[in-house]
């Protein structure tokens, strides 16, 4: 037998090594002597979503924890913070779920849900955490719609923490130039590209951006795609089956021709890394006369005194009207006007070692007096009917959403392959704004639905 | 003369007289032969253990992976089927695939073998004999691109080429020059000779003092101007330095990532390079199986390009030590 005197020092520093790193990756919580539960989000004090992470750590924690021990349980809360993209984030939270590892309470988009679903990531509520869910008293506050952010077949797997709407924004001192109405409702697509040219005329550099092109990634499905999709009668998925070089598209694409090869819109502000950045402060330079944007737009970007292209005159110089069908009553469900929405929810971790404490912190998260202390004064549209009545009152825009926009919108479909055929579908506006003909672009298209989903997927 | 780094050892004697004497040696000399052996596979089991957890297996794992449908999210996450060469013909048969290569060979031949390679030799090679401060400052200023994070390198870079707000649009009073969207390839060819030019400047500045000077005198008061100096003179001498260096830079240039954070890929693919390319299909659209399979197939591209160099190295009578 070797003795340890004898061992190699490589051999011995591997196994050192070995050991020190098995100790390392065992990812234990903080020593406690009660009980750790973890929350995690893509937010960081300081950073990306600063006003989350601030209510986490300085409302959130502390008053879950004072709660706990006045009904004699000694709980901690740790909060992990994270500032990435979007996308980095869900990769790291598909990782942490698949080894098992991960918060007990963590934040996903709304549009992850199925995806995390069907790779077993996440089950329903009450699967992990009993017959609690189905008890709490939020339920009744949170519409269905809404809640719909967090069920996949039929199955609720998170609580929604709010949602959004898509309009389209204008420049009312434009408006006035062009010799256009300051209360603008179009009817129609025709009724836009009306206001475009009259704008054009006027002067203004970029009468109408409609995002489009892959450089702003799934801003240009959720901003300009999908509504028009929407508009022209069809969904992106519907009954199973994604749409593909239907008339419908066929339309949207030629909507989007028409746009960017006549001047109406700036076709080189679609193709830039910060193309959207851009737009937004083309919008509150007054350079652009018509914007189709979420409600984002106006309580982050263009708000008079925290926004990121301020607008102190918003209040006065900026509209906003529903998206309009094609024509009247050729929107989906024979709808006027359309609108897509999306929103975060939270999840429980199915692997959690106290998830009925967990499902505890979860709900505390949604009482109406968190979700309140959430918004940090800032106006948002919650998921909870109680908090919104109070807190839209003071700010008609997002009332407009709330009450106008939220009844006739959609939501798209929670599926592995969306992110792909949403970029598909990218790729395909992109084409008709580089001077593509419809068709070709309709049917480039469609060949990669295809060979995403398979032809037996596809509607036209 | 040829280097003979690793010479037989006295362990090697001692293996080789253990291994002779052990057939019908004394009880002393097995424990000998035993002795050296175990110490022998001691010295080499940690070795083993890390190039198999960290290199073998990965590349096993990839290969794996390239075969089957797996996914980030979603039913083929739980359940990942097997699908043979689908992943392979896919991408050999896809144009965006094809298009990044293309690019990725401009990429590695304009930043790397012509840019990086040629302005570090020439900077190298003007500073040769410069002052000792005058030598400093500019390495330490070319050095500071080098040693910059990417990511403030990067937003350095859209800064100045930006078309609305750009420093080089407003120094040559060109407004509205879209460098970016015009010309994405020549953006972040330069982008990249700028960042990688030190490397390559601080290996031929280190070549160059191994070529004694009296050599290029000889070759001045000869009448050889400084491309024949450089030519006849000095590359012979630093042939393995610029091997070494050709291969690290184009191979960390074809496995470069930091454009994706001046273009991201765009206008519409123009400057989507392979990895750029790996990671929208990987990550962004989540199908790990697929980019596995692309992952192979540039592991494959990269391994040739190290096997030629390797070849024209031994050919050509050894590497940089």
């Amino acid at each position: 037998m070797t003795s340890a005197r004898t061992l190699p020092l490589p051999a011995a520093v591997t196994v050192s090594l070995t050991v020190l790193l098995a100790a390392c990756g065992s990812g234990a919580s903080p020593v406690t002597d009660g009980t750790t539960l973890t929350v995690t989000a893509n937010a960081i004090s300081g950073g990306k979503n600063s006003a989350t992470a601030d209510w986490t750590a300085k409302w959130l924690i502390p008053r879950f924890e004072q709660a706990q021990k006045a009904a004699g349980r000694d709980v901690r809360v740790v909060f992990q913070p994270n500032g990435v993209d979007d996308e980095e984030y869900k990769t790291k939270i598909a990782l942490d779920l698949r080894s098992g590892t991960g918060a007990d309470v963590i934040d996903l988009d709304g549009i992850w849900v199925g995806e995390f679903a069907q790779a077993g990531y996440i089950e329903p509520l009450s699967g992990t955490a009993g017959p609690a869910v189905d008890r709490w008293e939020g339920w009744t506050r949170i519409p269905r719609a809404v809640r719909g952010l967090g069920v996949f077949e039929g199955r609720t797997y998170g609580l929604p923490q709010g949602t959004d709407g898509r309009v389209l924004f204008y420049n009312k001192t434009l408006f006035a130039r062009a010799g256009l109405p300051a209360a603008w409702q179009p009817r129609s697509w025709q009724d836009l590209l009306d206001a475009g040219a009259a704008l054009k005329k006027a002067g203004v550099p970029t009468p109408l951006q409609i995002n489009a092109g892959t450089a702003m990634g799934e801003a240009t499905s959720m901003q300009g795609a999908l509504p028009l999709l929407a508009g022209a009668g069809a969904e992106i998925y519907a009954n199973g089956k994604w749409t593909g070089a239907s008339q419908a598209l066929k339309d949207v694409l030629d909507l989007y021709r028409r746009i960017y090869t006549t001047g109406l819109g700036d076709p080189r502000l679609q193709q830039e890394a910060k193309g959207r950045d851009k737009s937004f402060q083309e919008f509150a330079d007054g350079r652009i006369g018509v914007l189709a944007e979420g409600d984002y737009f106006w309580r982050s970007v263009i708000e008079p005194t925290a926004g990121v292209a301020p607008m102190k005159d918003r209040d006065r110089a900026v509209g906003y009207a529903l998206i309009p069908a094609e024509r009247p009553g050729a929107g989906v469900r024979g709808q006027d006007f359309v609108s897509m929405s999306g929103g975060a929810v939270r999840v429980l971790n199915p692997r959690s070692e106290n998830a009925a404490l967990a499902w505890e912190l979860l709900a505390f998260m949604h009482s109406a007096e968190a979700t309140k202390a959430g918004l940090a004064g800032e106006a948002r549209i919650t998921s909870r009917t109680d908090v919104n009545d109070e807190v839209l009152k003071d700010d008609p825009m997002l009332s407009f959403v709330s009450d106008r926009v939220l009844p006739l919108t959609a939501y798209r479909p929670g599926l592995a392959v969306y992110p792909q055929i949403s970029t598909a579908l990218q790729q395909a506006t992109a084409a008709v704004t580089t001077g593509t003909p419809v068709d070709e672009a309709a049917t480039a298209y469609d060949r990669q639905l295809q060979s995403l989903v398979g032809p037996s997927a596809i509607s036209r | 003369m040829r280097n003979e780094p690793f010479g037989p050892t006295t362990e090697d004697h001692r293996l080789k007289s253990a291994r002779t004497r052990a057939s019908g040696a004394s009880p002393i000399n097995a424990d000998a032969a035993g002795l050296g052996i175990r110490r022998a596979v001691g010295f080499v089991v940690p070795a083993v253990v890390v190039v198999g957890v960290f290199l073998v297996f990965p590349a096993l794992w990839t290969i794996y992976l390239g075969v089957t449908d797996f996914a980030l999210t979603g039913i083929s996450a739980a359940d990942p089927r097997t699908v043979g060469v689908d992943n392979y013909a896919e991408a050999l048969g896809d144009e965006r695939f094809h298009a990044s290569l293309w690019l990725t060979a401009q990429y590695v031949a304009g930043s790397a073998v012509i840019g990086q390679a040629g302005l570090g030799f020439a900077v190298a090679w003007v500073l040769r004999d410069r002052p000792g401060p005058v030598k400093r400052v500019v390495e330490g200023l070319i050095l500071l691109a080098w040693i910059l994070p990417s990511s403030v390198v990067a937003f350095l870079w859209i800064a100045l080429l930006d078309r609305d707000a750009g420093t080089l649009n407003a120094l040559l009073h060109t407004p509205g020059a879209a460098w970016l969207l015009d010309h994405p390839m020549a953006s972040i060819i330069v982008f990249n000779v700028w960042r990688g030019t030190a490397f390559s400047m601080m290996l031929y500045g280190a070549a160059l003092e191994n070529v004694p000077p009296s050599h290029l005198e000889t070759a001045r008061l000869a009448g050889a101007s400084t491309f024949q100096q450089i030519r006849d003179v000095v590359l012979p001498r630093i042939r393995g330095h610029v091997l070494t260096n050709m291969l690290l830079i184009s191979l960390w240039t074809f496995n470069d990532f930091t454009s994706f954070q001046i273009t991201a890929g765009g206008p519409e693919g123009r400057s989507e390079i392979v990895p750029v390319y790996i990671y929208d299909v990987a990550l962004r659209g989540g199908r790990l199986g697929f980019g596995a399979a692309v992952s192979f197939l540039v592991l494959l591209v990269n391994l040739v390009a190290a096997l030629l160099y390797l070849r024209t190295a031994r050919s050509r009578g050894g590497v940089a030590a």
